[in-house]
């Protein structure tokens, strides 16, 4: 355990930072040792980020080999080539944020958990949920996020440029997009610290990588092509219950097709995912503070 | 060690290792490696059984993607249709398999990944290679050097006993799968020489797999660190064994060098016999390759393997 980056932040002037800015200030901390750790073994950084655009390559590639084939994704969906790409910007955006802040962490969690190291967490004068989500940040998951912007470049300069049915996103649009997009990575934030937090209960919980990319898995792919034949209840399961399909294809949405000419039951999804951002932070800090009320220490 | 133990009891020992050397002997050492990886295997069986059915749960997201694509390519074909002759096409329903890409139609499609799932779980080798550079690293494979077994065979008899012990906790999830899935299968059950050549392919990838993969460990006798060799090697084999899609989706100037390379054989062509994709006037030559690239990488696992020996000099305690 390396303790000591704790005594070095946490013992700051409380009485001039405000609260919020005293949680800013930690959280920089906890950035900055992570980057000086990450760039202690710099080759196995330097592998994880290939590593990680090769596998965007790789994606990139089965959906060019696909759009070979056909015009969209799903018939009178309107995911073409070009949307379709920033469908999966948006994808790579979301989860190259939640795998370079929460994922380390969550992994961490359940090993705090295991070993006792929790009861330390436990006594820090800083709320828990933040410490235990925020510890580590994985630097090198950010590589993801450069190769979004890449695809996403493309697709926007060719969605702009075409022949047929250009479009070019209105500055609300983009607006909407960062803040669906932020709602995005909250719900999923949520998500994974209700399945992280289950490893109190379970002592340990070493499919919670597994289980976190089936699930996600789903939201993958533009929502539509689920609603369909046995596909309805999973769709609406995933839309309203576990929303993960609202993550991405919200967003991607607000992006990729024109705002103007809009259904009342799109304004509705949109509706329902500030809502079920809203809702999932809410039930996820309780499912927190239930698992560590039920918490027994494995130490001493 | 199995072998230590044994030769307690040996009132000769010396006649014991003389004896390992027959051929008897060797089976009988076999025999007690097979069945000490079983148990080993057999401890975890509930957690196995949940997580081999969690493994399908990608498929449903395939499933749905692949329909997504067939039922587009269907419209614009009925629209063409429309267009050309003015009077009004019927709608392609895509589970009629009118469509087809690649020579696979949509419920092909889902077939095709079924039978990938059960191939890769013959051919894949999880943590053979790196094991076998951790075992040069910290020198334990000098254990193979002083005792009268060979490290090839050990390790192989040791996967044959993990893949049996999978595939009998495995088979009630994977038969529910297939069972629930039968309808996608259009060709239903293949003729048995069809049959007898996917199992032929099935055995023949495992062991590609497992020369493979070993033949990649050997490397560590030349650099410490093999992971990033192997994350290249991984990355190649998702993408190009046809574990992803079926390798006759890529473009043709691609597809002819993807078949010269052995990787398809981990996942595409098993698969691809299956479903009767393979022509049967080029399924002999076919197997005969696969087998020509088995004996490949047994020559280079082995050769690798004593040129390493050599030259090997026994770091660690």
């Amino acid at each position: 355990m390396d303790d000591q980056w704790m005594s070095d932040s946490v013992g700051f002037d409380r009485e001039t930072g405000s609260e919020w800015m005293r949680y800013v200030r930690v959280f920089g901390t906890f950035a900055r040792n992570s980057l000086v750790r990450d760039m202690t073994f710099r080759a196995n950084f330097v592998i994880e980020c290939l590593s990680s655009i090769g596998w965007t390559l790789m994606n990139v590639g089965f959906y060019l080999i696909i759009f070979q084939f056909t015009g969209s994704i799903g018939a009178d969906t309107g995911w073409d080539r070009e949307r379709f790409f920033l469908f999966l910007a948006t994808t790579w955006f979301i989860n190259s944020i939640v795998q370079a802040f929460f994922m380390p962490n969550a992994e961490e969690f359940s090993e705090l958990i295991r070993t006792g190291g929790l009861d330390f967490a436990l006594l820090k004068p800083i709320d828990t949920q933040f410490l235990i989500s925020f510890r580590r940040v994985s630097w090198s998951s950010l590589a993801n996020f450069l190769a979004g912007l890449v695809i996403a470049g493309v697709a926007l300069s060719r969605l702009a440029t075409r022949e047929v049915d250009p479009h070019i996103p209105t500055a609300m649009s983009v607006v909407l997009y960062v803040l669906f997009c932020m709602c995005g990575v909250v719900i999923m934030y949520s998500l994974m610290i209700c399945l992280s937090a289950t490893s109190i209960w379970l002592g340990r919980n070493q499919t919670l990588y597994n289980f976190w990319f089936y699930i996600t898995n789903f939201s993958r792919y533009p929502m539509e092509i689920y609603n369909r034949g046995w596909g309805t209840p999973m769709y609406g399961f995933f839309t309203f219950v576990v929303p993960v399909l609202v993550v991405v294809n919200v967003p991607a949405r607000l992006l990729a097709k024109p705002i103007d000419p809009r259904t009342n039951e799109e304004w509705m999804l949109v509706g329902w995912a500030l809502i079920a951002t809203v809702l999932s932070v809410t039930f996820s800090r309780w499912v927190f503070r239930r698992a560590l009320g039920s918490y027994r220490s494995a130490s001493s | 060690m199995a072998t230590a133990t044994s030769s307690f009891d040996d009132p000769n020992p010396d006649s014991h290792h003389v004896a390992a050397a027959t051929w008897g002997g060797r089976v009988r050492v076999w025999k007690k490696i097979f069945t000490t990886a079983l148990s080993e295997r057999l401890v975890y069986r509930g957690d196995f059984a949940l997580g081999t059915l969690m493994r399908f749960l990608p498929i449903v997201t395939q499933i749905f993607l692949w329909w997504a694509i067939y039922d587009s390519i269907a419209a614009s074909q009925a629209a063409e249709k429309m267009v050309e002759s003015a009077v009004g096409g019927s709608e392609l329903d895509p589970s009629t398999d009118a469509v087809q890409i690649g020579g696979f139609g949509f419920r092909d499609m889902v077939a095709y990944y079924l039978i990938t799932m059960l191939a890769r779980a013959f051919s894949s080798m999880p943590g053979l290679a790196s094991g076998i550079a951790l075992q040069i690293r910290e020198g334990e494979i000098k254990r193979y050097l002083i005792q009268p077994i060979d490290l090839l065979s050990f390790l192989l008899i040791n996967r044959i006993a993990h893949k049996v012990a999978y595939y009998a906790i495995a088979i009630a999830p994977f038969g529910l799968v297939f069972y629930l899935c039968r309808d996608y299968f259009v060709g239903g059950f293949p003729p048995p020489h069809l049959f007898i050549a996917f199992l032929g392919s099935l055995v023949m990838g495992f062991l590609i797999g497992f020369f493979l993969e070993a033949a990649i460990g050997m490397i560590g006798f030349w650099f410490l660190e093999v992971s990033s060799l192997l994350f290249l090697y991984m990355l190649f084999s998702f993408f190009l064994s046809g574990h992803m899609f079926p390798i006759s989706l890529l473009p043709d100037s691609i597809e002819w060098f993807v078949n010269l390379l052995p990787l398809k054989y981990l996942a595409y062509f098993p698969a691809a016999v299956f479903l009767g994709k393979i022509p049967d006037e080029d399924l002999p030559m076919e197997m005969a390759i696969e087998a020509a690239w088995l004996t490949f990488f047994i020559v280079v696992c082995r050769w690798s393997y004593s040129r390493g020996v050599a030259r090997y000099s026994g770091y660690g305690g």
